[in-house]
């Protein structure tokens, strides 16, 4: 919302100055988020020039003496303007002013020789216009020396109000100054609107045949207008809000809708034909003959399109499926060429005034062309109706209409100033263009019942935390309009028509809150909490922090990636489920929900790759998209490794290169988050393989017990790697941070007792012969296994397949850690020991004892 | 103490060497500063320790030189050995001792280039720690800081899924059909399902102040980050950003501390002493009254903003004493329990924070991007130890 300040002063008596005026729009709420003060145009003084000769060098330029009417001597000033001649008045820009049009501050130069010093200026330097044939050229009459601005009137500062959208009642500069009024900021004026007699009916009758979608309309015919251009000042105005002048008629139509909050909308009386009826948009059916196939037939059916068989299911030749001779509905619906010269197709549940010749007018939103007012209407159609709110945001945003009516309509107009809007632009029409009014004909309105709302005057306490005296609060909801009835602790408070928006004693706190004062409101410490939240964080919300964090520790960098992926690779990484399916994405390859954080992870890693640094370790630790609801989002830590960026470094280094990164990569990355996560390492499965979008020889799935799945790593399958665009070697990890079991609650946060052997830790390796498919999980199980008490650890420390094994065989060197804990132990026992091992691994490996 | 005298009685053959017996035999001053000489010379001639041993053998061993000359004195007169035997003595602890010089002489050398040997050059660079390259997103950071904050006060972290039911997301929340409101969100829908419904992504994090009233009776202090979504796309507005909202129900909570909260957190959050705060009348379908808050700032220097100083505002937020439709929603009797709440975005008050200008860079997982505005593993946010580091 635009208004200038004068425009203001129109309906407020202040002494207050611009800036106290934007600064208490801003704390009523009136937020002002722009003013545009015409200090640009501030230097520009009337100057008369005074002499003007040809210019010795330059055929175009002459050589002009300027009474800049500063009471010094003439300056000399070089212009190029045709017009430029003795005895012009008109804008002169000093040396040192910056000149809006050519972006340029000026100085004193030399043009062609002769010096110049300053300039003559055209609107278009001035950004008035494009005019730029020629200098201003002003009456003779203009003062010289005075400000070039304030006689043109230009110098009226134009404030911009970031309007929110519960405030229809401030979409009129009457309804800004009403509410400035009421803060104290000056008075109110009077602004009766006298009704115009006017003479016999008018001729033109109006049919509501969709009273829920227009609570009242009033018409009213002027005959015999003449439509020129406005008056300047009506036109400054306008010009200033940014809009554009086009003829008294609809110039007063856009006055009154700034003005008063009242869009209105006028049709050329001749170019309607027959009455006017408000209805909706009709869709007609046209039927549309064709051949086709079952399932064609079933397809339209299904999606409830009217479709009828005429004929027999037959075979032709040359085609496959039976096909039959049907026709089907083909919608018809009204047009209409809006007054912006576009044809907009119309839907039922948009609200249209038609006439004979069918739509005139999208009913809130736009006018049409073909009834519209141009410099012939002679005969005007004053139209001022009621509109559905909800029906005529629908209908713009359908179509993509955004004009300053539905602003207004969508929010919700003044009902009681519906026939007064009639009178205001009758009187303006009247004014401005001469002719005759008829009485106006207003039909459907049944008047304004006001909204009561019971008000206890504790509220305002109660909410703000400030005693407002109750005949403040009383008195500020007076001067906005409110009329509160009885004198006891709860008021009945009946809101005024223009207020929409309120509708019970929030909203009244609101508006004594506002215009009493918010910088009023001391703030007041909220007090202790009763322990209501023992802990701030859930267990999740730990485990998420503490997954990144230890992901971070491994030399990998947090992504944060798009939450919806392209469709193929949700349905690559086991979604794309229809219900996860967005039906307005913003982008064709942002269209389904995740169900996995790789993609995103891996497309990242690529994007970087393409970018020349190809060694990157990501993670991201966030939600991904099993199903539509609540329930089904999951959290998860994934993360990728591509290139060599292996935890210790990447890339080349004198103290050894970096490989490939690969499946123990990701493995261990997966098993880090789900330590960090507290998961009981210890007791993980691993088992061989993972989900189809892995390499499946290279991968591995993380369990704890048959049914819980924590995790997922490996390198991927090169069909996921062709299908994401992306090159390798990459490999990457995802686990489930939601499926970590909560840890169990203990009594007591001691630690068990550390019992220290005093007995030497001895280590012992051991190297078996197994089948080439024995998992060295199961050996080092077997291992452990073997002896409980003393077997204290086993690492893997070779794994060896060679010919001089066998073809279907390989070798896995254990370690095992010795701890005796009674006694040190005799060769005896180590050899009782060792058989033991040697015999476990046998039997749950087969894998004999390397020799 | 043993007898020299009568050693070299119980060996006799102990002449072997012409030198040596001629040493022997001649055991005189001139002798004996002849071998002196040798000795020293070979001595100060031995190039390792193997040479030196050899030295001592020749010299100090049972059969050495001077060991020899030592067992004449058992055949000498007492008048004689009263002058050689000083001199014979002085000549073994001479060459004794520039012995042990020579060869602590040789271990210092040997040492030296063994050290010499072993020198690397230190410039060569070692490989960064991993905990020094791996970064935490802003966001999170962000995310942990806030955390902090309204922790220390008392709140609990709430979380809520981001496909939402258009009752949670609108409905609940005091949006009516077909309401501006509503489609000021920009809301993304998905496909219907079977029965015709459809879900949306959230385009606020307002629907846990439901689903938090469903289950939780008041009094209820909680703030709620996390991932929102509007169909919007430019240099300050992604289709997907971060919100964090804060909601406090009880019977007593109203906009005086509301004020107090929220500027407790910009100070805390901005980590600047004081703070001024301008409270305007806004509007929110879900908060009556309804205020937005503008921080004092100085926007003086380019590509940075000051904050708790300066002349400039800078839009933060927006809060609001919760709607009683809200509350109502949320199964609570307006007139028993009030409260308020308030919203921000994570992604622009850590842009304002820590100076960075594109919104859609935080969502390119750019590792340069990361690595320069991302944050250390361990910087972890407290109150204690100051928010940032």
């Amino acid at each position: 919302m635009k208004l200038t300040l004068s425009w203001l002063k129109d309906h407020l008596e202040t002494d207050a100055t611009l800036s106290e005026i934007v600064e208490r729009l801003t704390s009523i709420g009136l937020e002002v988020e722009h003013v545009d003060d015409k200090a640009s145009l501030k230097p520009f003084v009337i100057a008369k020039v005074l002499t003007a000769v040809q210019h010795p060098d330059a055929d175009r330029l002459r050589v002009l003496t300027v009474d800049t009417g500063d009471g010094k001597p003439p300056v000399q000033v070089v212009c190029g303007a045709p017009n430029a001649r003795a005895g012009l008045i008109g804008a002169f820009a000093a040396p040192g002013t910056y000149v809006p049009g050519i972006d340029v501050t000026l100085t004193v130069g030399k043009i062609r020789g002769v010096e110049s010093h300053g300039m003559m200026c055209s609107e278009r330097e001035l950004e008035l216009s494009d005019e730029h044939n020629g200098i201003i050229d002003l009456p003779e009459d203009a003062p010289v020396g005075t400000s070039f601005a304030t006689y043109a009137h230009l110098d009226d500062p134009v404030i911009e109000i970031n309007l929110t959208p519960n405030r229809p009642d401030a979409t009129s500069v009457y309804g800004i100054a009403r509410d400035l009024a009421a803060s104290g900021l000056g008075t109110l004026k009077s602004a009766e609107i006298e009704a115009i007699p006017g003479q016999g009916e008018t001729p033109v009758k109006v049919t509501i045949e969709a009273p829920e979608l227009c609570p009242g309309f009033a018409l009213r015919l002027v005959r015999g207008v003449k439509n020129g251009p406005s008056p300047k000042w009506l036109q400054q105005r306008l010009i200033a809000i940014g809009l554009r002048p086009i003829s008294a008629l609809v110039d007063i139509t856009n006055y009154v809708t700034f003005d008063r909050g009242r869009p209105l909308h006028v049709f050329d009386a001749k170019k309607v034909a027959g009455n006017l009826v408000v209805r909706r948009a009709k869709i007609l059916y046209q039927w549309q003959n064709t051949q086709m196939d079952r399932a064609q037939f079933a397809e339209f059916q299904q999606d409830g399109r009217q479709i009828e068989l005429l004929s027999d299911w037959r075979n032709e030749p040359g085609i496959k499926q039976e096909i039959a001779d049907v026709r089907y509905a083909v919608a018809d619906p009204e047009t209409v060429q809006g007054l912006d010269g576009r044809i907009y197709s119309l839907l039922p549940d948009m609200c249209v005034i038609a006439d004979d010749n069918g739509v005139e007018s999208i009913a809130g939103v736009m006018g049409g062309e073909h009834s519209g007012c141009d410099e012939n209407t002679t005969d005007v159609l004053i139209e001022s109706a009621l509109w559905d709110p909800i029906t005529t945001a629908r209908t713009g945003r359908t179509l993509g209409i955004i004009t300053d009516a539905r602003y207004r309509f969508e929010r919700g107009v003044d009902p009681e100033f519906m026939v007064p809007g009639v009178e205001l632009a009758t009187k303006l029409v009247l004014e401005f263009c001469g002719g005759e009014p008829t009485e106006t004909e207003v039909v459907g309105y049944a008047g304004h019942k006001p909204k009561i709302v019971a008000f206890p005057l504790s509220e305002v306490k109660r909410l703000t935390g400030i005693e407002v005296p109750k005949a403040e609060s009383l008195d500020i909801l007076s001067r906005l309009g409110f009329k509160p009835q009885g004198s006891g602790d709860v008021v009945d408070v009946a809101v005024p028509s223009w207020r929409p928006d309120v509708d019970g004693k929030a909203d009244l706190v609101e508006e004594v809150m506002r215009i009493h004062g918010v910088d009023n409101i001391a703030p007041q410490p909220l007090g202790a909490h009763d322990a209501v939240n023992s802990k701030i964080l859930t267990t999740l919300q730990v485990r998420t922090r503490t997954a990144k964090r230890s992901l971070a520790v491994r030399g990998m960098l947090e992504a944060v990636t798009w939450s919806f992926i392209p469709a193929r690779h949700a349905e690559l990484f086991g979604g794309g489920q229809t219900v996860l399916k967005l039906a307005n994405p913003i982008a064709a390859d942002m269209s389904d929900m995740r169900p996995s954080l790789l993609p995103g992870l891996m497309s990242a890693a690529q994007r970087n790759a393409d970018k020349g640094i190809g060694d990157v370790a990501l993670f991201e630790v966030s939600g991904t998209y099993e199903g539509d609801g609540p329930d089904q989002q999951r959290r998860v830590a994934a993360g990728v490794r591509r290139g060599t960026a292996k935890l210790d470094g990447s890339g080349r280094s004198w103290a050894g290169n970096s490989g490939a990164v690969g499946v123990f990569d990701a493995k261990a990355d997966a098993i880090a988050a789900l330590e960090a996560c507290g998961a009981p390492v210890d007791r993980l499965q691993i088992e061989p393989g993972g989900p189809a979008w892995y390499h499946p020889g290279r991968s591995g799935t993380i369990k704890l017990g048959p049914k819980t799945v924590l995790g997922t790593f490996g390198e991927f399958h090169p069909k996921t790697l062709e299908a994401l665009d992306v090159s390798g070697p990459i490999c990457g990890f995802e686990v489930y941070i939601d499926a970590v079991p909560e840890p169990k609650a203990k009594p007591t946060k001691t630690k068990p007792k550390l019992e220290l052997s005093s007995f030497q830790t001895v280590k012992r390796d051991f190297a078996f012969v197994v089948d080439k498919t024995v998992e060295a999980g199961t050996l080092v199980r077997a291992a452990l296994a073997a002896d409980k008490k003393l077997v204290s650890g086993v690492s893997v420390f070779d794994v060896f397949e060679g010919a001089s094994l066998g073809a279907a065989k390989k070798s896995i060197a254990i370690e095992v850690s010795i701890q005796p804990v009674e006694k040190t132990l005799t060769d005896e026992d180590f050899e009782a020991l060792a058989k033991r091992i040697v015999d476990n691994v046998g039997k749950q490996t087969g894998g004999v004892l390397r020799t | 103490m043993p007898d020299v005298t009568k050693m070299a009685t119980m060996e006799p053959k102990w002449c072997q060497s012409p030198d040596r017996e001629s040493f022997a035999v001649n055991a005189t001053v001139g002798n004996l500063e002849a071998l002196e000489g040798s000795l020293l010379a070979d001595i100060a001639a031995a190039a390792d320790e193997a040479a030196i041993e050899a030295v001592r053998v020749s010299a100090l061993g049972k059969k050495g030189s001077v060991s020899e000359m030592l067992k004449t004195l058992g055949a000498m007169s007492a008048e004689e050995r009263q002058v050689n035997g000083p001199a014979i003595n002085g000549l073994k602890n001479r060459v004794t001792e520039a012995l042990t010089q020579r060869k602590a002489e040789l271990k210092d050398v040997a040492i030296a280039a063994r050290l010499e040997a072993e020198k690397v050059d230190v410039t060569l660079p070692v490989r960064q720690s991993p905990a020094e390259r791996g970064r935490i997103h802003p966001i999170s950071q962000v995310i942990d800081e806030i955390a902090a904050i309204f922790g220390d006060l008392g709140f609990a972290i709430a979380e809520g899924p981001d496909v939402e039911s258009d009752y949670y997301n609108f409905t609940a929340l005091n949006f009516p059909e077909g309401h501006p409101a509503r489609e000021m969100h920009d809301t993304f829908f998905f496909q219907p399902d079977e029965k015709g419904e459809r879900k949306l992504l959230r385009t606020h994090t307002s629907p846990v102040q439901i689903r938090t009233m469903e289950k939780q009776k008041p009094p209820i202090r909680i703030v709620i980050p996390g991932k929102t979504y509007r169909q919007d796309s430019d240099a300050t507005h992604s289709p997907m950003f971060h919100q964090v909202e804060g909601l406090v129900i009880n019977k007593t909570a109203n906009v005086a501390n509301m004020k107090w909260v929220l500027e407790e957190f910009c100070k805390a959050f901005f980590e600047v002493p004081q703070v001024k705060m301008r409270f305007r009348p806004s509007f929110f379908p879900f908060t009556e009254p309804s205020l937005e808050v503008d921080i004092q700032c100085d926007r003086s220097r380019p590509g940075e903003v000051r904050f708790g100083e300066g002349t400039d505002w800078m839009e933060i937020l927006g809060c609001g004493m919760v709607h009683p439709n809200v509350l109502r929603a949320g199964g609570l009797d307006p007139d028993e329990y009030q409260g308020f709440a308030w919203g921000m975005g994570i992604d622009r008050i850590a842009m304002l924070k820590y100076g960075m200008p594109d919104l859609r860079a935080f969502f390119d997982a750019d590792v340069r991007w990361l690595s320069h505005y991302g944050f250390r593993p361990l910087d972890m946010p407290t109150l204690f130890g100051g928010l940032s580091a």
